[in-house]
Order: C-alpha cells, then sequence, then structure tokens
C-alpha cells in the first residue's frame, strides 16, 4: 500500500506532467486564464486519465504485449506496435462514453466541466500517461494510481496557474510579454518549485 | 489562406511572422521536452517535418473521399500509422536516440502542428500545395526547437552536437556549466524570452491588454 501511495505522490508532484514533462501544454497554456475554467478542464483531465490508463493497461497486457498470445500457441506474436494507434482509439472512445454517461445521469456536471472533454480526446498528458505506463511496465494497480495521480498532478498545476494568471491580468506588462510570454515565465517558475520535490524525493 | 497567394509565400509565412510555436502556441507539448541538447531536438525536428509533410499529401490525395463526419478520426488513423512508421525507423537505425527521445516521438501523433495544417490546409487544396505548407509549418517548428536546443546544450554543458565547443572549468578552460539550463525551468524561460524578443522586433505579434489602463485608453 505504502508503495501506491508513493507512486500517488510520485506522479502528482515529481513527475508533475505540464511542469516536469512538458505534457498537455497546449490546453495548460490556452485555458489557464482563469480559475474556474481550470478547475473544470483539471477535473475533466483526472477523471479521464483515471480511467483511461487503467483501461489501456489491461487491453495492453491482454491483446498486445510481447508474447501475450502464447496461450493460443503463437508466443512469437507482439503486437506492441500497434499500441499507439489503440491508445488513441481508447482515449478517444473512452471520452465519447464519458460524455454521454454525464450527459445522461448527471447533466450539471456536464454542464460545468463537459465542454472540456472532446478537448482531452488528443491531449498529451493523457496519451503520454499511458505511454508510459508501457515503458515503466506497471501492474494494473499501478497503473489506475499513476493515471489518478498524473491527473491530480495536471488539475494542481493548471488551477495554480490560473490564478496566478488572474492576478496578472490587472499588471502592466511590456507588450511583447503579454499573454503567452508571461504565461510561459510563469510555468518556468513554477516548474523550478516543483523541481524542488524532486530533490526531496532523491536525497 | 487565399488560393491566390505565391507558394514562395506558402512557404517562409509560418518561419517568423506565422511561426506555428511561438504565435499560434501550437506543438509545444513535445516541443520543450527533448531539448537538452542538440541532437534530440534536431531528431525531433526532422521527424515531426516528415510526418507533418507526408500527413499533408496523403489527406490531400484522399480529401475528396474522406465523409465530413469521420474526418477526424481519420486524419489521427493517417497521422498515428505515420508516426508509428517514423518511430519503427528511429528504433532500427538510430536505438540509442529513440530511447533517449522516450514516448515523445510516439507524442508527434497528437502533435497539434500536425492536426492543424491538416484540418486547415490539406483538407481544401491540391496536394503539392499542402506538402509546400506543411513544409513551411514544420520549418518554423524546427527553428524554435533547434534555437532552444542549441542554446540549452551550449550554456548547460558547453557543447554543441556532443563536441566541445567552450573549455570547461573542471578541465583547465574557463566555462562553469549552468546545470539549470539542463533541468525542466530553463525551457520554460527561454521559450519565454523568444516570444517576448519575437513580438518586440515585430509588434503587430504583440497581444492587447486585457484590462488596459485608464491613460491607454484614453489615448485610443
Amino acid at each position: 500500500m505504502a508503495d501506491l501511495g508513493a507512486l500517488f505522490l510520485r506522479a502528482m508532484f515529481v513527475e508533475n506532467m505540464p511542469l516536469t514533462y512538458f505534457l498537455g501544454l497546449c490546453t495548460f497554456l490556452a485555458l489557464s486564464r482563469r480559475t474556474d475554467t481550470a478547475f473544470g478542464l483539471g477535473v475533466a483531465v483526472i477523471a479521464v486519465m483515471g480511467v483511461t490508463v487503467p483501461l489501456n493497461q489491461i487491453i495492453y497486457t491482454a491483446v498486445l504485449a510481447p508474447g501475450a498470445w502464447a496461450w493460443l500457441g503463437m508466443p512469437e506474436l507482439d503486437f506492441s506496435y500497434l499500441a499507439l494507434l489503440t491508445f488513441i482509439g481508447v482515449v478517444a472512445a473512452s471520452v465519447q462514453l464519458l460524455e454521454m454517461l454525464l450527459e445522461r445521469f448527471l447533466p450539471g456536471v456536464q454542464a460545468s466541466f463537459g465542454a472540456f472533454l472532446p478537448l482531452l480526446t488528443i491531449h498529451c498528458a493523457i496519451l503520454g500517461g499511458s505511454l508510459f505506463m508501457v515503458e515503466r511496465r506497471y501492474d494494473l494497480a499501478e497503473a489506475a494510481v499513476y493515471g489518478l495521480g498524473s491527473g491530480a498532478g495536471f488539475a494542481l498545476a493548471v488551477v495554480m496557474l490560473g490564478a496566478i494568471r488572474t492576478r496578472l491580468a490587472y499588471a502592466d506588462l511590456p507588450a511583447g510579454l503579454r499573454g503567452l510570454g508571461i504565461a510561459f515565465v510563469l510555468a518556468g517558475m513554477m516548474s523550478l518549485g516543483f523541481s524542488a520535490f524532486a530533490q526531496m524525493a532523491s536525497p | 489562406m487565399a488560393p491566390t497567394e505565391s507558394p514562395w509565400n506558402t512557404l517562409t509565412a509560418p518561419l517568423i511572422r506565422q511561426n506555428p510555436v511561438m504565435l499560434q502556441v501550437l506543438g509545444i507539448c513535445s516541443a520543450l521536452a527533448v531539448t537538452t541538447s542538440l541532437d534530440t531536438a534536431l531528431t525531433m525536428s526532422i521527424s515531426l517535418t516528415v510526418v507533418v509533410v507526408l500527413a499533408a499529401g496523403l489527406i490531400s490525395l484522399v480529401r475528396r473521399h474522406i465523409p465530413n463526419s469521420i474526418r477526424l478520426i481519420v486524419q489521427i488513423i493517417i497521422i498515428a500509422s505515420l508516426v508509428i512508421v517514423i518511430d519503427q525507423c528511429l528504433q532500427a537505425w538510430f536505438f540509442g536516440l529513440s530511447q533517449r527521445l522516450s514516448v515523445f516521438v510516439s507524442l508527434i501523433a497528437t502533435n497539434c502542428i500536425v492536426l492543424g495544417r491538416t484540418e486547415s490546409f490539406a483538407r481544401s487544396n491540391p496536394p503539392l500545395r499542402s506538402m509546400l505548407d506543411a513544409l513551411g509549418s514544420g520549418l518554423g517548428y524546427s527553428l524554435v526547437l533547434t534555437l532552444i536546443g542549441a542554446c540549452r546544450e551550449l550554456f548547460g554543458a558547453g557543447r554543441l552536437l556532443g563536441m566541445q565547443v567552450l573549455p570547461l572549468a573542471d578541465a583547465g578552460g574557463w566555462f562553469t556549466p549552468l546545470s539549470l539550463m539542463l533541468l525542466a525551468p530553463s525551457a520554460f524561460f527561454l521559450l519565454g524570452g523568444l516570444i517576448w524578443a519575437a513580438r518586440s522586433l515585430w509588434p503587430d505579434q504583440a497581444e492587447a491588454p486585457e484590462f488596459p489602463p485608464h491613460d491607454l485608453r484614453e489615448e485610443r
């Protein structure tokens, strides 16, 4: 259990998706002008990553991994090169399904963060989470914890950036730095802060 | 994108004036992670340029046969297949390099530049023009990546493409490497600075202030 807890914290802080791996930066920068949109995006990312990473783990080990078809007498079969295509399909399908389920059962939630769901179909952080899961050979429990942890890390970072940018909207910045430029500098500073977690994790 | 635009213009517009990374915030997801050294940045640039040119050409060839309702899925599948091919080639011939790039080559599939070009240009233009336009976007992306990669490798380790350019203090020279340049924050700072520089040189790229101060408002 302690290992899973450590993995969660590690995925959330030390290996923060946008700030240390630069994944999901497109939405990270584009939708962080206000805190409430940032929060909606964060919740959507947690939900989708928590579902798709374990789902992809099951599909990868059962169908795609080298030797997955050994029980049929074909141990040399290796579909791992199809992983990318499969993961994109799974993510797109899960996003669609999640949207339909929310619309049917939780229309209130759908109204508040449903608008961000279609954006997540080709979101680097979500696809990156599944690809990292394969590269690091996580089992099912680890994959689930890792997905939730990285989603939470993304949500944390995007809400923080949204809060800072709301304050800075009233600042008188140099013309060239307005908007995107200052967002990058802010992200750099937050990334500095998060790299302190990496120091704590490896004393 | 007017159809009367000259081919030269189509090619060079995305380099600086409409640079996809700096101006449209597209494709930076993968752009920063691979820039700790120049050779990974160059590999990534070449891979992306090849993918975006081929994808634009292919999608432009079949553009009349794709039903409008499923065009995104078709485009994503074509792009993802091309990315798989590139990834397998890298693993076959440049295994060490592909290990260092880890998942980021695969993530070209979700790179917004590729889907952006195919969706907005290749879908409604003939193949050669689309490939030219894609080549321009790919080169614009490569320009930014190469600049940042060169900066980070030069100041972080005193090397360019693995060769020692600045003599290190440890080895009797004068240069003390800035280890911050090899960490994640420096990539953000460098790109932020690059955007600032570009927007100061070409002021029309700057964003309008959200809440202009009073004296500014009166001047207008």
